[in-house]
């Protein structure tokens, strides 16, 4: 196999096992419009990497944080409904990182490249960078892990029994932001929400047990590169996409899954009251 | 924080008390001055109409929020044991009753199977949460704070949801954990007939405490009758400042327009006639 496919398989593998824990957050927490805010959004930094002359990933993940913590306190002020604070900065970050993309002549800038990602031109640089992100987000994943199970279900309740909450407050959408910045180049900003959202929904049907839907999400994110890589292997067409749209495919299936209920149930389904 | 007894206070130091707690939200005052006092032994009943602060009241003694004025004050290492509305957990997320048990601590099987036996759902265990009734789930989250072994147990409407005999069935519930365990409770419900049979003291919230007491004084307290109408003590059926009334379910029944006889015992009956007109 060649070099740029072996990069290109570890990228994707790697976006995949963060994106997987994570987008089964942002589908229990309903956040999956955050995560599309974080995404177009880093089109902006990519324009403030170039003007600073700073590495652009660098400029992605700093911006998305910034995003990330704004969104954050912004929220609570209540000042608009959440949708509309988020769809506007979605798009208010992707159209100024396009202008100023526009306005600065010297550059000279792929924006498919950006919009849609390119996982067969991952360099060993973008490599390092996902490598990098694995290794904070799954070790900072799994120390708060409870934390965050019990703030998904009760922020108030994990508060009162002595769960580190105001943490998980800040990390989660700071993972989010560094998931988004690395992944970017993989598949693109204007898919990289679908990386997050699709395994974790497929995943859903087979799961017991948060632990284990954020598992086989993982696992199903992994299957999706694979496959996508595959499909543009074969029929040459654009990696990122195929990705998406085998992760799709795999939902899908899942959703036609026959859900079969245990024995529990139906028995506890008999003692259930008029 | 050390407790100073106030003059004149109860034999017992309280496991939780609140000392002239005021909470606002800019100009918005959500509760004024409320102070209360929950004893071990105790079920101290919050009751008021909707918007008065009730659950403001218990965020408050929980300490998730911070009073604008006055003190909150919990005995030193105070164990709560936090029964919140029903919750809000999105389908997606694959919730057994066992691992919701488990969810901030890590109790052994067998506890878990003690707490749910003991309120008397050991059969839901295994039982995907969102699958639960309005009962269950109640008697699922009190399971749950049980676990903690609790000084003090604050339930946020625990009946909400529930049927009837369900409500009478989980007040009993209540009663029976406080007498065995011998912890306080402080309890919120607007369903007043019921909370009157089972409760050693009321607090009738109305932004600020109205009246307080043994609930057969605060029933012929002028203030409970100002703030619940004629009505309330028999039907569970009141009026708050005219504006509402609330049907036998304790739903809000809006009343359109000024009513003649509202002090009537029958007004209830004619708000749903005069619905029927406009």
């Amino acid at each position: 196999m060649d070099d740029f496919l072996w990069r290109a398989l570890l990228a994707g593998i790697g976006v995949a096992v963060m994106a997987g824990p994570l987008g089964c957050f942002v589908v229990w927490r309903r956040m999956a419009y955050f995560g599309d805010t974080l995404a177009h959004a880093a089109l902006l930094g990519v324009a403030i990497g170039y003007l600073l002359d700073i590495e652009l990933v660098v400029g992605v993940v700093a911006t998305s944080l910034a995003l990330a913590m704004l969104l954050v306190a912004v929220e609570r002020r209540q000042l608009v409904s959440t949708d509309t604070l988020l769809g506007i900065l979605a798009h208010s970050g992707l159209a100024i990182g396009l202008v100023v993309i526009a306005f600065v002549e010297t550059l000279r800038v792929d924006l498919m490249a950006y919009l849609f990602g390119d996982l067969l031109a991952v360099s060993m640089g973008d490599l390092w960078w996902i490598a990098g992100a694995v290794a904070i987000a799954l070790p900072a994943l799994a120390w708060a892990w409870r934390p965050l199970v019990a703030a998904t279900v009760s922020e108030d309740l994990a508060r009162v029994e002595g769960m580190a909450v105001p943490v998980t407050r800040i990390l989660f959408p700071a993972l989010l932001a560094l998931v988004v910045a690395v992944a970017m180049k993989a598949v693109g900003v204007l898919l990289v929400t679908a990386l997050l959202i699709l395994p974790a929904a497929a995943a859903r049907r087979l799961a017991r047990t948060p632990e284990a839907m954020a598992v086989l999400a993982a696992v199903i994110g992994i299957a999706a590169v694979t496959g996508g890589l595959g499909m543009s292997l074969t029929w040459d067409t654009p990696a990122g996409p195929s990705a998406v749209v085998v992760a799709l495919a795999i939902f899908l299936f899942m959703i036609g899954w026959p859900r079969r209920p245990t024995p529990r149930d139906r028995l506890a389904g008999q003692n259930r009251g008029p | 924080m050390a407790i100073d007894p106030p003059a004149g206070a109860a034999l017992v130091a309280p496991l939780v008390a609140l000392r002239d707690v005021t909470y606002a939200v800019g100009a918005a005052v959500l509760v004024e001055r409320v102070s209360l006092d929950v004893v071990p032994r105790q079920i101290v009943s919050l009751i008021g109409p909707n918007g008065a602060g009730k659950t403001t009241t218990v965020r408050l003694a929980l300490g998730l929020l911070r009073p604008t004025a006055g003190r909150v004050e919990r005995r030193p290492d105070l164990v709560v044991g936090y029964v919140p509305q029903r919750l809000a957990v999105d389908r997606s997320l694959p919730l057994t009753v066992r691992r919701l048990l488990s969810l901030t601590a890590r109790p052994t099987r067998s506890a878990v199977d003690a707490a749910l036996d003991e309120t008397g759902v050991p059969h839901l265990a295994g039982r995907e949460v969102h699958d639960l009734s309005g009962g269950e789930w109640q008697r699922v989250l009190i399971a749950r704070a049980l676990l903690r072994d609790p000084a003090l147990l604050v339930l946020d409407e625990p009946v909400q949801g529930v049927d009837v005999t369900g409500q009478a069935e989980l007040f009993a519930l209540i009663r029976e954990l406080r007498d065995r365990r011998g912890c306080g409770v402080l309890l919120v419900s607007h369903d007043l007939h019921l909370v009157m049979a089972a409760t050693d003291a009321v607090i009738c919230l109305n932004r600020h405490v109205c009246c307080s007491g043994r609930p057969d004084r605060v029933v012929r307290d002028p203030a409970y009758r100002d703030l619940f109408g004629d009505a309330a003590t028999a039907l569970a059926v009141y009026a708050h400042h005219h504006d509402h009334v609330h049907d036998a379910t304790g739903a809000v029944v809006p009343v359109d327009g000024h009513d003649p006889q509202q002090q009537g015992g029958h007004h209830h009956h004619h708000h749903h006639g005069q619905a029927h007109h406009g």
